[in-house]
């Protein structure tokens, strides 16, 4: 008992210095660090640059080649890769690297246009479920539970058959279908970083409440809604091949990857070439976008050790 | 003999940042029903000593080197199926979450025969009975029935006894008790080391409590280990820790619980941060934050651990100068901060 | 439990009839009938027509009338297949799709999970790599290039299996397999996830330092936890297979429902369209409803909802 007293007085002392300099270290940021994982996937960098090269590939490229995506040259027909043609040509003489530079293009402004649109739908469905909470949020998210279990693609079909085959109906078919995934995902986000201890610091600092959204909520949801974002677009190509193979995509003399691959298989044993061209250039883009996911995925969950 | 020897035992992480030598050197010694503490703060190595003593450490962690001597075997050098029979058997762990240390999508009555089950040749309904026995014995209500249940079912505390009960039901020689009770209430917490003193006692169990409360120490532990950065800096009976502390890291650590009698506005800290773990430490790894006048730069070897009588140990620290007592130290001008 | 089922089915039924409503409202909402888009008709023959199938009867009506028929099983004539009834028809061809659905289906859980769990117990090694490497690239596929592939390897080139028809258990192969790889792919990357997820988890070490061995501690406690994102996948699965079938029963000439669907919708023909759509949509939610009690078995604490 003396001792601690002992102890005590010294420490009387003590409280009275000013602490010392600390060597402070530089924290690291959420992105900062999540940019340094990334960077260490090698596989996951791989693909960004494969994606990129593909998407230049494919918006660029026609403006290099003597070929237009729809001189046709009937006489010609359908004849294997050569030094006029590269990839070859289609049943109807028309180049098949320039048609499957333009089926890139539509492919992936499908892609792209569609995720947007469940992007837009799914963060603002998901984020007002989660922020409000309580019997809205429970109300919400039965409606996405039974649109889940709907089976979509058949209303897609019967969309795309009832109005016509406009591009951009399947764009918002195909939006429509997807955006639930996503509402899920920014909902459990935002209930998540509701409960964290460091919104309630926020706010018990005074911070308003537009400061809190801005500034902590959605810099920290914006991680997996770009992660489900990269996951989505090649889901979307994917269901747009589907409607292309139907007969329900784009209209000719436009294509995308989806209508060449269909041309390709039907004539595959005769032209291979017509499915392999396309058919590779699809499944690669899938393929980068698949890696990437996962990998910005695993960099920006500090909780996942892949080591 | 003693029951457990650990000799120099070092683990390390290889992580891509660099290599964490979480425990380096570090020794143990533990007689039969003894309790020894093992104290230091978060990232000090006490809890990696004891899964490297009962090899639970996996990838990208490693033991590098040292022995583990438990009742004459080196459990480093075993085989697997030797240590497997020794887990559970002759040595239990207790964890610090009981949340997240059961499972949850087994039933407790599952999880407390599959112990029984592993070690002895005992039928389902004998080890049934032997459970609910057991789970009595630490105090559940009801066990017969609740035995039954899931973990989820139980609240925080009693999930602990769970998990005592688990740990304790092959009448282990010695228990590895990790923080048991800094997941609990204050009020439950001095329930369970009561628990936890209680079977000790009556089974003859010698008990490691790794912890960071040197309250919990005082009241519970013959001996105690302080460790700082992965060594061990000072070592003895409880009395000589607390009475006769001789490291600065000891006796800082001390100072800083604040009592009744605790004057002023501002709480001592020990000024400073500990180490990067991945950074390999040069010398003394409390030197930056040590208040004892610098004798020199610490560019040699660590500290050894010196005897200074009656099994109190103490790192002999070759960079500062300890011939002043401590208090003298303190009270003087403030020292010069370490660049 | 059993007030949780009855509760989850009571939900499908509202559900279907979400679903009849949803695409009765869409065919009806579509110009015409099914009988404008063919030869050129007289308009007063086409408007007899379409009396005596009912379209000129106020929309709310027909919903009701069709709805009663439909819940006593009948769905009326095929507009276009005269002669038919689309209750012959999916008599016919409903038994054909549903082996060819469970047999897909089947094998992927069958390669799909145990592939999971092997990868994630061997993790960052080649059994790790290459089962997923491959899975991604099954995941790129389109069952449109797989099928064809699949065809022109083992059936053309390497001449093992028949690619068309449907004369008996070597024909079910190729198409299952398209079907079915495709989701073995996706339950592989599912059960990865969650095994691993498991692995991670305190209460193993627990387990390891009572001294359970590993292989026990891979199946008995972390397979449950480690099987629930797949099990949530399986409504989805079903649904995709369905939809797939579609593409592999054209291109393998399987005589099963898929084809019907796709030529009902083209054609415009209304009822063997809604009556086909009602019929997946149940299977789909009875699918959903056998994941849902699934899951619970599973996970203990889902029991008290």
């Amino acid at each position: 008992m003396t001792r601690s007293a002992e102890a005590v007085l010294g420490a009387e002392e003590d409280v009275r210095r000013p602490l010392e300099p600390i060597e402070v270290e530089e924290g690291a940021s959420l992105w900062g660090d999540a940019w340094h994982r990334l960077k260490r996937n090698r596989l996951a960098l791989f693909s960004l640059f494969t994606f990129i090269a593909i998407v230049l590939f494919c918006v660029v490229g026609p403006y290099f080649s003597s070929w237009d995506g729809e001189q046709q040259d009937l006489i010609r027909g359908a004849s294997a890769p050569s030094a006029d043609h590269w990839f070859g040509t289609d049943t109807l003489g028309r180049d098949l690297m320039v048609r499957t530079m333009e089926g890139g293009r539509i492919s992936l402004l499908v892609g792209l246009v569609a995720t947007i649109v469940a992007l837009l739908i799914g963060v603002v469905y998901g984020a007002t479920a989660g922020y409000v909470g309580g019997r809205v949020d429970a109300a919400m998210m039965r409606f996405v539970d039974i649109l889940y279990a709907l089976p979509f693609t058949i209303f897609v079909i019967l969309l795309m058959v009832a109005f016509g085959r406009s591009l951009w109906l399947m764009f918002v078919a195909i939006g429509c279908v997807e955006w639930l995934s996503m509402a899920r995902i920014v909902r459990s986000g935002v209930i998540a970083l509701r409960r964290q201890e460091f919104i309630e610091a926020a706010v018990s600092l005074g911070y308003s409440h537009r400061r809190i959204i801005f500034r902590h909520l959605i810099p920290n949801v914006i991680g997996p809604v770009i992660v489900i974002a990269t996951l989505t677009v090649p889901a979307v190509m994917l269901l747009e091949a589907f409607l292309s193979f139907l007969g329900l995509g784009v209209q000719p003399p436009n294509a995308s990857w989806g209508v060449l691959i269909n041309e390709g298989q039907q004539n595959m044993e005769i032209f291979p070439w017509l499915l392999i061209f396309p058919a590779f250039f699809f499944a690669l883009t899938l393929f980068s976008l698949n890696f990437l996911g996962d990998g910005l995925r695993d960099a920006l969950d500090p909780k996942s050790a892949r080591d | 003999m003693a029951l457990l020897e650990v000799r120099d035992l070092s683990t390390s992480f290889y992580m891509r940042g660099g290599v964490v030598r979480a425990v380096d050197n570090v020794s143990i010694e533990l007689d039969r029903g003894e309790t020894l503490g093992i104290v230091g703060e978060s990232g000090s190595g006490k809890s990696v000593t004891c899964y490297s003593i009962l090899r639970l450490i996996q990838e990208p962690g490693r033991i590098d080197g040292g022995s583990v001597m438990f009742d004459g075997e080196d459990l480093l050098k075993v085989s697997r199926s030797r240590i497997r029979d020794i887990r559970g058997k002759r040595i239990s762990m207790i964890f610090q979450d009981p949340m997240t240390s059961l499972n949850p999508f087994l039933r407790v009555s599952t999880q407390m025969v599959e112990a029984l089950k592993l070690h002895t040749d005992i039928d389902h309904k004998a080890a049934l009975h032997k459970s609910i026995a057991c789970l009595e014995e630490v105090g559940i209500a009801d066990a017969a029935k609740r035995i039954h249940g899931y973990p989820h079912e139980f609240s925080g505390g009693m999930r602990q006894r769970v998990m005592i009960a688990t740990a304790l039901i092959m009448e282990p020689d010695l228990l590895i008790a990790d923080e048991p009770t800094t997941a609990l209430d204050v009020t439950i917490q001095a329930q369970i080391l009561d628990l936890i003193k209680r079977q000790q006692e009556q089974l003859g169990t010698a008990v490691i409590l790794v912890t960071h409360d040197l309250g919990v120490v005082a009241g519970t532990c013959d001996r105690v280990n302080v460790m700082y950065a992965g060594r061990v800096v000072e070592s003895g009976t409880t009395d000589q820790i607390f009475y006769e502390a001789k490291h600065p890291y000891t006796q800082a650590l001390q100072k800083a619980i604040p009592s009744l009698h605790t004057k002023g506005d501002l709480l001592y800290t020990v000024p400073g941060m500990p180490p990067d773990m991945a950074k390999p430490i040069q010398g003394c790894a409390f030197y930056p934050r040590c208040p004892y006048p610098k004798l020199g730069e610490p560019d040699g070897p660590p500290p050894e651990l010196v005897e200074l009588g009656d099994g109190h140990c103490v790192q002999d620290c070759q960079y500062c100068d300890r011939s002043k007592p401590i208090e003298e130290v303190l009270s003087k001008d403030v020292p010069e901060a370490v660049e | 439990m059993l007030k949780f089922i009855a509760k989850r089915f009571a939900q499908g039924v509202l559900v279907l009839l979400a679903i009849y409503a949803l695409t009765f409202f869409l065919v009806a909402m579509t110009p015409g009938s099914p009988f404008s888009g063919e030869r050129a008709i007289r308009p007063e023959i086409l408007a007899q027509i379409e009396a005596h199938y009912g379209y000129d009867r106020p929309f709310f009506e027909r919903f009701w009338t069709s709805l009663s028929n439909a819940v006593r099983g009948e769905f009326g004539p095929s507009a276009v297949y005269a002669n038919r009834s689309v209750t012959e028809i999916i008599s016919e061809s409903f038994p054909v799709s549903l082996k060819l659905g469970s047999l897909s289906l089947l094998l992927a859980l069958l390669i799909g999970i145990p592939t999971g769990v092997i990868a994630a117990v061997k993790r960052n090694t080649l059994l790790d790599y290459v089962p997923m490497s491959t899975a991604m690239v099954g995941i790129c596929l389109p069952t449109f290039v797989m099928g064809p592939l699949l065809a022109l390897v083992f059936g053309l080139m390497l001449n093992l299996l028949p690619v068309s028809g449907w004369y008996g258990p070597r024909y079910m192969v190729l198409p299952a397999a398209t079907l079915g790889l495709y989701y073995a792919a996706y339950f592989a990357r599912l059960t990865r996830g969650g095994m691993l997820e498991m692995l991670n988890q305190d209460f193993v070490r627990t387990a390891r330092a009572k001294g359970v061995p590993e292989s026990t501690i891979v199946w008995k406690h972390c397979l449950k936890g480690g099987l629930i994102p797949a099990i949530t996948f399986l409504g989805p699965a079903l649904a995709g297979i369905i939809s797939g079938s579609f593409v592999v029963e054209t291109i393998f000439q399987i005589p099963g429902l898929g084809q019907w669907f796709v030529r009902g919708a083209l054609n415009r023909d209304d009822f063997l369209i809604l009556g086909l759509t009602v019929l997946f949509a149940a299977l789909i939610v009875v699918m959903n409803l056998l994941a849902d009690i699934a899951h619970v078995l599973l996970n203990p604490r889902l029991k008290y909802e």
